[in-house]
């Protein structure tokens, strides 16, 4: 605890002749949290690092004034640095898996920060170590301090790792992306991690691409984009009364902040299209039923398990299936699309029996016929390309053999390619060459190329910058009111699933907890774990209300701090 | 955070693709034109002319009886290469199919296969190929069938490897989900991508294998002397090599020369393969 | 490391070791068969010169068994082998077994100091100018691919020429001493240190990226701490994987450089062996150095696991 600012005027990197940041300023003070939001390719990150020096060889570090209580950092050697990192500033990475060594187990990681501080005596860094993962919210410190960060969940694995930056005390914290790439669940505990930190009077510099995470943490909040700072200002004004129309594209494009029907994006379509009305004698398109499921992946270990899966799905509509990692949602996806085959139950699509277990079985040669009717898109778009082909040969790849000659084949790919809203030169152009969203609405293209009746959608839009993500989620909903396409939509992201779906199931651990109409579920969640789900969620994000509610409250540890030191 | 200055600058290895690129087309006509470069016959004998050292006249000096040793290394030039490609190709014939099946087969055939496969690879390949020479004799037909033995379990281990990857790969499964049949798949995608390397590997393979049948020469068992074989130049120069260094140093520079050849040009397709150059 | 590590390891090592007795069990067989297709008459080629007679030939072939069912032969074969009786050498006419005992000892010397040095010099090597600025690193990497492509042998014969004979630093020939050892050993370390350099410095370099090498930074730790304490570990990876066929490849480097330093050991054996067609000597030694092989591999391994223990056990 000490009373240091980080003032930073003027601060501009760049690599060589190439800007990275320019004119970036703000003050910091004890006791304080600032957000720098921002896209890929912001510049937040090499700020973050150029706060401990670690900006890179080749980059440039520029500022009037760069200092962190009465130290400049702009003048630090190599020596002076390893000085004040990790002592005076703490810097949390995101992804524990990768920012933990894997090899060593957490405890030697912490005690690493003491041993190259000289921090007190062998017998008293070790009990320190353990104090550390007891702050911060560690069960059996002793115990998971000889774990290594792939034995724990990632949960335990983020909170050794801010234990880790912990260990001298520092007085300001920076902390990149602290909370991707984990559940939501987790996600807010974290949080309640960095609120303690704050509360105890350090300072925290967050990182984040989403700007719902900083929203209950931040007092003041930096938008950012192709490293300049458009907008800044307090949090509330940021979020109430945005100035620039840059930050009212990134809350927009939250869609957490707007219901079922509304655009996050300001596409629009070519021309207004009349809602396709599914036939009204439709039978259900997808019938799952008491699906169960167990296998074992090639190293060996159970993969996502689910067990008595039962949903329906209706023409035209969405059905959201939303869960945490392991959940076993990816496992259903799977078995409805007829990859997997399920250990029992059963699954029917238009009316026919489409995969079965044991005798039920069913052979990819009995669904040939129908396969078209079904479609996928991934995650990852870019790994679902052969990587031998162009965006044309991809295309013609899915458009049905020998049905069409040359030319044809040509004004099909120029249509589809149209449809969701690209540009017919990119025909010739290689996916790696493209960005996210273009390649992910290549996949959407190669989709709807072959007419199907329903797309599975599995996490299609989570690797996507919130702006792009809020563009693919408009084309998608276009395109099931033109075509009236079913979706069933993957995702762990509730804001996404909210505002996507017509329909909701809910999972966990590889059960079906709850079902029903979206409102319904939103409105009146019943079982417990959703409940925990949209309470987490609600603290992670902006809500449709946006008021800040308190976060669920940790156990409070006493502060340690008198033994700290 | 990647630092760009920690790699290699990409014109140095355009420069260097390109020099060994050049020596290669050099021997590729040396090999079929020898006559190009050289006038003298590598199997003349010239008592009196013996054990010149390299100069002027004779640019890598003569041996024992006299011979140029340049005009020897020229010619063997033709030797090392067509064993080295037969050698190659035999072995290519021998991986491909064992690959394959270790590759696309499921189950006990697959695993059996593949451990077949590690186990060979590993094995020391001179021993196995010196028993090879032991049952049935030496000379340059058996020198080409052994080191070719010799060296497939290599190209078997790393064609089963690429059928794998390939295998389990995004597309593989996207093309599957897309409904396409599975001759179709193998067939159009899944060969294609998983014989791309394997130029790569072929490529760097001659090099490997002129080294393997000079080592087998040099042991007597390959080719005979006086043939102009680079190998068995070595392991008659070693008698005089307190003497007359050059009847071994310039054979053997070929030998490594030709290596690094294939290795660098080898290495610079692969990198191309990937999109890193 | 706790009794439950130690468990999984023993048990993963026993399957190996089962394995390598496998690999032993089918070489052998096939060194049986082998012995079988060669023509030529046995009983001809061990009793020498000097035109035995029908009896002599009959006599022989009853104390060897050789006019039993195949079946039987092969039973005995193995029972022999167990026992440790390789057969008799063709040509020196003494035991296949005596032969080997007297000559592996030098080779596996040889061997091990190779495979020793090429790992000193690649670590050294790697650590010092892997991921550095500037032209370091490139230099580091071409003298490996130089380093890699040249072939044992010819090195071999340059190290003589220029220490032995020219400089008069090392003896040129002979098994005895650590002077004997030095330049064998060297030209057989460097190619394969060209090798492993390639593939250690390439993870090394890849690990130096990776965010917890950056988070070390984060904590203070040096740049040379971050290599030795860090990196090291997860660099040496690839190159262990590498290690088992490293010591296939130096056996069969053994076998040139002994005949070259007229060292004693197998591959001069082998060699001689060969090129006078004493098949039971041949195979013999091939099957000595299965089993040698067969060993170090399961060493080897037993090694990586003890480096990386994360097999299998991660929370997904």
């Amino acid at each position: 605890m000490n009373g240091n600012a980080l003032i930073i005027e003027q601060l501009s990197i760049r690599f060589g002749s190439r800007p990275v940041v320019a004119n970036l300023s703000l003050n910091l003070r004890p006791g304080k949290a600032i957000a720098l939001v921002g896209e890929s390719g912001a510049g937040k990150s090499i700020t973050a690092r150029s706060l401990v020096g670690l900006a890179g060889n080749g980059a440039t570090v520029e500022a009037r004034r760069l200092q962190y209580g009465d130290r400049d950092l702009l003048t630090l050697s190599e020596r002076e640095w390893r000085h004040v990192r990790g002592k005076e500033i703490g810097f949390v990475l995101q992804d524990a898996l990768g920012s933990l060594d894997p090899l060593r187990p957490v405890g030697k990681e912490i005690l690493e920060a003491l041993i190259a501080h000289r921090w007190g005596r062998r017998r008293g860094r070790w009990n320190r170590v353990i104090e550390l993962l007891n702050w911060v919210g560690v069960p059996d410190p002793e115990v998971r301090a000889r774990q290594r960060s792939g034995e724990l969940s990632g949960g335990l694995r983020q909170r050794a790792l801010i234990a880790s930056a912990l260990a001298l005390n520092p007085g300001l914290i920076v902390a990149d992306e602290p909370t991707t790439a984990l559940d939501a669940t987790v996600q807010a505990q974290i949080l309640g991690v960095l609120q303690q930190i704050k509360a105890r009077g350090d300072s925290l510099l967050l990182i984040s691409h989403d700007l719902g995470v900083v929203a209950h943490l931040a007092d003041e909040v930096l938008v950012l984009r192709h490293g300049e700072v458009v907008e800044q200002g307090p949090t509330e004004q940021i979020l109430r009364a945005p100035r620039h129309p840059y930050t009212q594209t990134l809350i927009d494009a939250l869609p957490s902040a707007h219901p079922r029907g509304s655009r996050l994006s300001s596409e629009r379509r070519a021309v207004p299209v009349v809602r396709r009305t599914p036939e009204i004698a439709d039978p259900l398109l997808l019938e799952v039923n008491h699906v169960a499921k167990r296998y074992r992946g090639p190293d060996h270990v159970w993969r996502e398990a689910v067990e008595d899966v039962s949903f329906t799905l209706q023409a035209g509509r969405t059905l959201g299936i939303v869960g945490e990692s392991g959940s076993g949602k990816t496992t259903v996806a799977r078995v409805v699309l007829g990859l997997l085959e399920p250990d029992s139950g059963s699954v029917r699509f238009g009316g026919r029996t489409w995969n079965g277990a044991l005798d039920a079985k069913v052979h990819e040669r009995q669904r040939q016929p129908w396969r078209h009717e079904m479609a996928v898109i991934y995650q990852d778009p870019l790994s679902s390309f052969d990587p031998r082909w162009n965006v044309g040969q991809i295309l013609a790849d899915a458009l049905p053999v020998g049905r069409f000659s040359g030319s044809e084949r040509d004004a099909r790919i120029a249509q589809l390619l149209q449809q969701v809203r690209l540009t017919v030169d990119l025909a010739s152009r290689r996916p790696l060459q493209l960005s996210g969203g273009q390649r992910q609405r290549i996949a959407i293209a190669r989709a709807i190329a072959v007419r199907p009746r329903l797309i599975v959608c599995d996490e299609p839009v989570s690797a996507l910058d919130v702006s792009v993500q809020a563009q693919v989620l408009d084309l998608l909903a276009d395109l099931q009111d033109e075509l009236g396409v079913a979706y069933l939509f993957i995702s762990h992201d509730l804001s996404v699933i909210r505002h996507v779906s017509d329909d909701i199931l809910v999972m966990n651990q590889g059960r079906v907890v709850e079902s029903g109409s979206a409102r319904q579920v939103f409105e009146a969640p019943e079982h417990a774990y959703t409940r925990r789900l949209f309470a987490a969620s609600r603290t992670t994000t902006l809500g449709l209300d946006a008021t800040a509610k308190p976060l669920a409250k940790q156990p409070s540890i006493p502060c340690l701090e008198g033994n700290l030191e | 955070m990647s630092d760009a200055s920690l790699r290699i600058p990409g014109r140095a290895v355009r420069w260097s693709a390109l020099l060994a690129a050049s020596f290669l087309v050099f021997l590729l006509l040396a090999a079929v034109l020898p006559r190009l470069f050289t006038a003298n016959d590598p199997l003349a004998s010239v008592p009196e002319a013996a054990f010149h050292a390299p100069g002027w006249e004779y640019w890598f000096g003569t041996d024992q009886s006299g011979r140029d040793i340049f005009s020897r290394v020229i010619y063997g030039v033709r030797q090392s290469l067509t064993i080295g490609l037969l050698a190659v190709a035999l072995a290519m014939s021998i991986a491909l199919p064992l690959g394959l099946a270790a590759g696309l087969t499921g189950g006990w055939l697959a695993r059996g296969i593949g451990w077949v496969i590690e186990v060979l690879f590993a094995f020391p390949a001179m021993v196995l190929a010196l028993l090879f020479v032991a049952i049935f004799g030496g000379g340059i037909g058996p020198l080409i069938i052994a080191t070719g033995l010799g060296t497939s379990p290599g190209y078997a281990r790393m064609v089963r490897g690429q059928v794998l990857s390939v295998r389990n790969s995004g597309y593989i499964e996207a093309a599957r989900a897309l409904g396409h049949p599975p001759s179709r798949i193998i067939r159009r995608q899944l060969l294609p991508n998983a014989m791309r390397p394997l130029v790569v590997v072929a490529t760097m393979g001659i090099g490997q294998t002129v080294v393997w049948s000079s080592a087998l020469s040099f042991l007597g068992l390959g080719a005979k002397p006086p043939a102009p074989e680079w190998g068995t130049m070595l392991s008659v120069g070693q008698d005089f090599i307190a003497n007359a260094w050059w009847l071994t140093f310039f054979p053997g520079l070929f030998i490594v020369l030709t290596t690094l050849s294939t290795t660098v040009v080898g290495r610079f397709l692969q990198r191309r393969l990937e999109g890193r150059v | 490391m706790n009794r439950e590590r130690l468990w999984r390891l023993a048990r993963h090592s026993g399957t190996r070791l089962l394995g390598g007795a496998l690999v032993l069990w089918v070489t052998a067989t096939l060194a049986f068969f082998g012995l079988k297709l060669v023509p030529g008459d046995p009983a001809l080629s061990i009793l020498g010169t000097g035109n035995p007679t029908a009896e002599t030939i009959a006599a022989f072939n009853h104390e060897y068994g050789l006019d039993e069912p195949l079946a039987v032969q092969y039973a005995l074969y193995f029972e022999r082998l167990l026992r440790g009786d390789l057969g008799m050498s063709y040509a020196q006419h003494s035991a296949v077994a005596g032969i080997v005992a007297g000559q592996v000892g030098a080779t596996f010397q040889l061997t091990l100091s190779a495979l020793l040095t090429a790992w000193v010099i690649v670590l050294a090597w790697t650590l010092l100018t892997a991921g550095r600025r500037g032209w370091w690193s490139g230099l580091g990497s071409g003298v490996e691919t130089v380093a890699a492509a040249l072939p044992p042998f010819w090195l071999a014969i340059l190290l003589l020429a220029i220490f032995a004979f020219g400089l008069h630093l090392f003896p040129p020939a002979g098994s005895d001493g650590l002077r004997t050892l030095i330049l064998p050993s060297l030209a057989l370390a460097l190619p394969l240190a060209g090798f492993i350099g390639q593939v250690t410095r390439e993870s090394l370099e890849i690990t130096l990226e990776q965010p917890f090498v950056l988070t070390a930074r984060t904590r203070g730790v040096g740049d040379w701490a971050v290599r030795w304490r860090h990196a090291l570990r997860h660099s040496v990876l690839p190159g262990l994987s590498l290690s088992g066929w490293a010591i296939g490849a130096l056996i069969s480097g053994d076998v040139v450089v002994e005949l070259i330093f007229s060292r004693k050991g197998l591959g001069r054996q082998l060699v001689q062996a060969v090129q006078v067609r004493d098949l039971p000597l041949t195979i013999g030694i091939t099957l000595v150095v299965a089993i040698g092989f067969v060993l170090a591999n399961w060493l080897v391994d037993l090694i990586y696991n003890l480096v990386d223990p994360r097999l299998g056990r991660n929370i997904q």
